[in-house]
């Protein structure tokens, strides 16, 4: 997993509440057996007139003009800001690799769904919760400062905005120690493997109907 | 102290060890495995040199790119069969057990997790697929991860789990005739909306509830990640113990009577004190019908389309136009004038046979109405299907116009050949109703299998109370 220790970004605005994994990326770029290249499909049904397929070359189609990430400079933006419950609907981890592979590592909302935001852990995305009325705020500085940028510092847990304010945010300190550091989940959990092994030979004793492994 | 709740009870049974921060490595007793969420996690195994932990904990089937129909011809088109293939050649090179798409057994994997008793009450089980919810009516802890954790439990068989805060929904009194499992869930989402359950583990109780039979509980588990809460259970009792009986995964014998008293334990205890409890009242459910964009807007089907000038939070306000736009819809048009182009039965929550029988119960000698371009029926699974045929339902199905396919996830979210074009609107027993979700540009209104066939009867939105 990719590190994330301090990161400086523009601030993309998707002014919309649930958005939805599906939204995120749609069902038929979820054919494919990779990890990446979803990037250029991320939001696809918004970000594109006519409907795409995976296979086509995407820099061919038609931009929808009035989409957000498709206007100077949010094309290029970073960090993402959107309204509560983002990533709400299927567990796809295809929706935390799209907004990856699209360049965001921060996304910042009032809430996200329970699994979007488990996955945005496990690959280097970090989702920020704030209040709904400082998401509210930094709708509106966004608004009247099209390359508005801001600095999250995750070891400090603030985000410093341009005239040098900060926000403090709140990360669990186990989650936000794997992020700082990069950690693989697999291989910490197997220092303890000893101890998976010990609980399978206690529950196969008290529950023998679970190991009737066919 | 205060007894524990349903979910503490399994939760703590799986604790393999824990650390300061709360943050509990968590066994996990079954691995549910699909085509869509597990390539990379095969693939991830594999770059790291690691072989499965528990290799008879994981059961996988190719469900949600499988066509419908002329299976045996293979799958068209190709990159759908790329991942049907990787899954069996992964199952193949690893040991999994799979049932492949030709396999009479297979089926969508929240349908045939618990017809074949993989699923049990008391386990923990997971799936790549965020309706994993479902095997919680067996009061079972069930959930859906994302790929990187359909890796860790295969390289640990554990999961890294925060506890989570605990909700009890109960639904007291009796449901109206012809009010379904799926209006209950429906009008708990209306109630609690999207995120209500976000950070939940929420417990399905009261006595409509419990009089529900174990495919309706199914189908309340079902949506509860539509409220937001990853997993949703209900307690055990005798219906779910006897569902077991001499399922091919089940314990069988001596040792099913001895896991049976285990189960009888899986229920709250009566001073049990939850984080947040809501209340409805069975006998206020009406059928509902989906108006918008997400699972949170639905009304009765006697009511309107909702007015966004009505709702005080902009942010809702907004969202509500946004999704009649989407939906090409007026607000304040009465629900049962809206007319619909397709139907679709089937996806895991109302694809079992008890939804087949109360959809062919409604259609009776009926026929799909003119405007009606296509209406489906996809069994969840083979057996489903066997069954429903011995029983005569595919006859009504056929006879009234409806297409008889093979099962499989199909128009739930259209990965396969099954979907909507642009502008269609769509009546559909499956659980989201996202701009998209069943093709680009169509519109799904989401309802219970017996408000589905009515519609499709109909042309247009009906109460099904009104009908026979």
């Amino acid at each position: 997993m990719q590190a994330l220790t301090t990161h400086t970004g523009i601030v993309a605005p998707l002014d919309r509440a649930n958005v939805d994994t599906d939204a995120i990326i749609p069902k038929q770029y979820l054919k494919s057996v990779k990890r990446t290249g979803f990037g250029p499909n991320a939001f696809d049904d918004w970000r594109y007139l006519e409907p795409g397929e995976p296979g086509m070359d995407h820099s061919k189609r038609t931009k929808n003009p009035d989409f957000i990430l498709n206007q100077s400079p949010y094309d290029q933006s970073t960090i993402l800001l959107a309204r509560r419950n983002f990533g709400c609907g299927s567990s796809r981890e295809h929706a935390v690799w799209a907004l990856t592979d699209f360049g965001f590592r921060v996304v910042i909302a009032p809430s996200f769904a329970d699994i979007f935001f488990n996955n945005s852990f496990k690959t280097g995305l970090l989702p920020i919760v704030l209040p709904e009325d400082v998401v509210d705020q930094l709708f509106r500085e966004v608004a009247v400062d099209k390359g508005f940028q801001i600095t999250v510092d995750l070891e400090k847990q603030k985000i410093i905005k341009p005239d040098g304010s900060v926000i403090p945010f709140e990360v669990d300190a186990f989650r936000r120690h794997c992020l700082l550091e990069g950690l693989d989940d697999i291989g910490l959990t197997l220092q303890h493997a000893d101890d998976i092994r010990a609980y399978e030979a206690r529950r196969q004793q008290t529950a023998p109907w679970l190991f009737l492994d066919k | 102290m205060a007894g524990k709740t349903l979910y503490d009870k399994i939760f703590d049974e799986h604790i393999v060890r824990e650390q300061e921060d709360g943050t509990v490595l968590l066994y996990i007793d079954r691995h549910l495995v699909h085509e869509v969420t597990s390539p990379q996690a095969f693939e991830g195994l594999r770059l790291a040199n690691r072989k499965p932990w528990r290799v008879g904990a994981m059961l996988a089937v190719p469900d949600h790119n499988v066509p419908t129909t002329n299976r045996l011809r293979g799958i068209d088109d190709l990159v759908s069969r790329e991942q049907v293939e990787t899954l069996d050649r992964n199952c193949t090179e690893f040991g999994v057990q799979e049932f492949a798409m030709n396999d009479k057994r297979q089926g969508i994997v929240h349908v045939i997790g618990p017809e074949e008793g993989f699923t049990l009450p008391g386990t923990t089980i997971v799936c790549g697929d965020s309706h994993t919810s479902t095997h919680g009516a067996f009061g079972a802890l069930a959930f859906g991860i994302g790929t990187s954790e359909v890796e860790h439990v295969m390289a640990t068989q554990t999961l890294l789990q925060k506890r989570a805060k605990t909700m009890q929904i109960r639904v007291d009194g009796q449901l109206g005739a012809g009010v379904t499992a799926k209006d209950v869930v429906l009008a708990i989402i209306g109630k609690i909306g999207t995120a209500g359950g976000t950070g939940y583990a929420v417990e399905f109780a009261g006595s409509a509830i419990e009089s529900l039979s174990i495919e309706g509980r199914m189908s309340v588990c079902n949506m509860a990640i539509e409220g937001g809460a990853r997993a949703g259970m209900v307690a055990v009792d005798e219906k779910t113990i006897e569902y077991f009986r001499g399922r091919p995964f089940a314990p069988q014998g001596e040792l099913f009577e001895q896991a049976a008293a285990y189960w009888r334990t899986l229920k709250s205890d009566p001073d049990a004190v939850f984080d947040k409890v809501v209340v409805l009242d069975a006998a206020e459910i009406a059928p509902q019908v989906s108006w918008g964009t997400s699972p949170e807007m639905v009304v009765p089907v006697s009511a309107t389309v909702p007015d966004p000038a009505n709702e005080t939070d902009p942010v809702k306000a907004d969202g509500m136009r946004k999704a009649l736009a989407y939906m090409g819809l007026t607000a304040n048009t009465p629900i049962e004038q809206i007319a619909i182009d397709k139907v679709f039965i089937g996806s895991c929550t109302n694809a079992r046979i008890e939804d087949l029988r109360a959809a062919a119960a409604v259609i009776g000698a009926g026929k799909v109405a003119s405007n009606v371009k296509l209406a489906m029926v996809v069994p969840g699974s083979g057996l489903v299907r066997e069954q429903a045929e011995k029983e005569g339902l595919d006859k009504i199905f056929l006879n009234a116009g409806f297409e008889w396919r093979e099962p499989g996830c199909s128009m739930c979210l259209a990965m396969n050949a099954d979907r909507l074009e642009p502008g269609e609107r769509c009546a559909s027993t499956s659980n989201r109703n996202f701009e998209g979700r069943q093709g680009q540009g169509g519109r799904t209104h989401l309802v219970s299998p017996a408000m589905a066939a009515a519609a499709a009867i109909a042309g247009h939105f009906v109460d099904v109370r009104q009908i026979n």
